[in-house]
């Protein structure tokens, strides 16, 4: 039996928690942005420690491992990827320093969360594309 | 009786249980987070006011013991909240118990080989 009651239950929308394929065309608000970036970013800073505690152990040990950590960071591949950590770093970083201040109840409410989670953006990016162009020797 | 008027604003008829180390986590994390951010400063600092950084330059900025001690602590600040992180994120994304407790034990055993490590490689120079 087809009652209007029926077919209402079975056209209602069901939201469930979305899925990994749903993420990319998702239109995520500022604050979602950088909730879900902070969390790349430290997996991926997790992820890198082996090498930055290497190469921290490096550039340490004596003048010649010194030579030899600046040799092995003077790589392309190995630009770009102390690029992207150079970026995880600050977008961790600020993101953090933001989540603190909200901690603290400052600029919490939505327009200012929303104008501070692009402030985020506005103050990491550049700082990464200032660093990416000391990497790559522009000045 | 306590529960009656528990301060939580969770109200009265509920009985919160667990033994809150969600919230000491919480707290940490904020705790661990404010060593990174003044340590970073203190190193911004240092490294600048060193001038141009070659190999003497640098590694004498962790010749003193207090250097020492205190990137020390701001790199076991750093493996904690590293551990709180990664732990949010294996319970967030792997549902099967096994894999989660591999990749949480995992995780620790590495962390803590890195504090070993960080030792090392603090007090060798």
């Amino acid at each position: 039996m087809s009652t209007p009651a029926a077919t209402a239950t079975k056209s209602r929308p069901e939201f469930r928690n979305i899925h990994v394929s749903q993420i990319v065309r998702y239109r995520m608000p500022a604050p979602a942005l950088v909730s879900i970036m902070h969390r790349i970013s430290g997996a991926a800073l997790f992820l890198a420690l082996p090498f930055l505690l290497w190469m921290f152990d490096l550039s340490l040990i004596s003048e010649t491992s010194y030579e030899r950590m600046a040799l092995i960071a003077s790589g392309w591949i190995a630009k770009i990827a102390l690029l992207f950590l150079i970026w995880a770093l600050l977008h961790h970083f600020v993101a953090g320093i933001r989540y603190l201040m909200l901690d603290m109840l400052v600029g919490l409410e939505r327009q200012q969360a929303r104008n501070n989670a692009i402030a985020v953006f506005a103050i990491s990016l550049p700082l990464a594309a200032l660093a990416g162009l000391k990497l790559f020797g522009a000045f | 009786m306590a529960l009656a008027n528990s301060p939580s604003g969770i109200g009265p008829k509920r009985l919160v249980v667990g033994a809150h180390f969600g919230v000491g986590n919480f707290l940490l994390q904020r705790l661990t987070a404010l060593i990174l951010v003044v340590f970073v400063a203190i190193l911004a600092v240092r490294v600048v006011a060193a001038g141009p950084l070659d190999y003497v330059a640098w590694a004498s900025l962790f010749v003193p013991i207090w250097m020492k001690v205190l990137t020390l602590v701001a790199l076991l600040a750093l493996l904690y909240h590293a551990w709180i992180g990664m732990k949010d994120i294996w319970m967030d994304y792997v549902k099967p118990v096994s894999v989660r407790l591999t990749l949480q034990t995992l995780t620790a055993l590495w962390l803590l080989a890195c504090a070993v490590w960080s030792v090392q490689i603090l007090w060798r120079v």
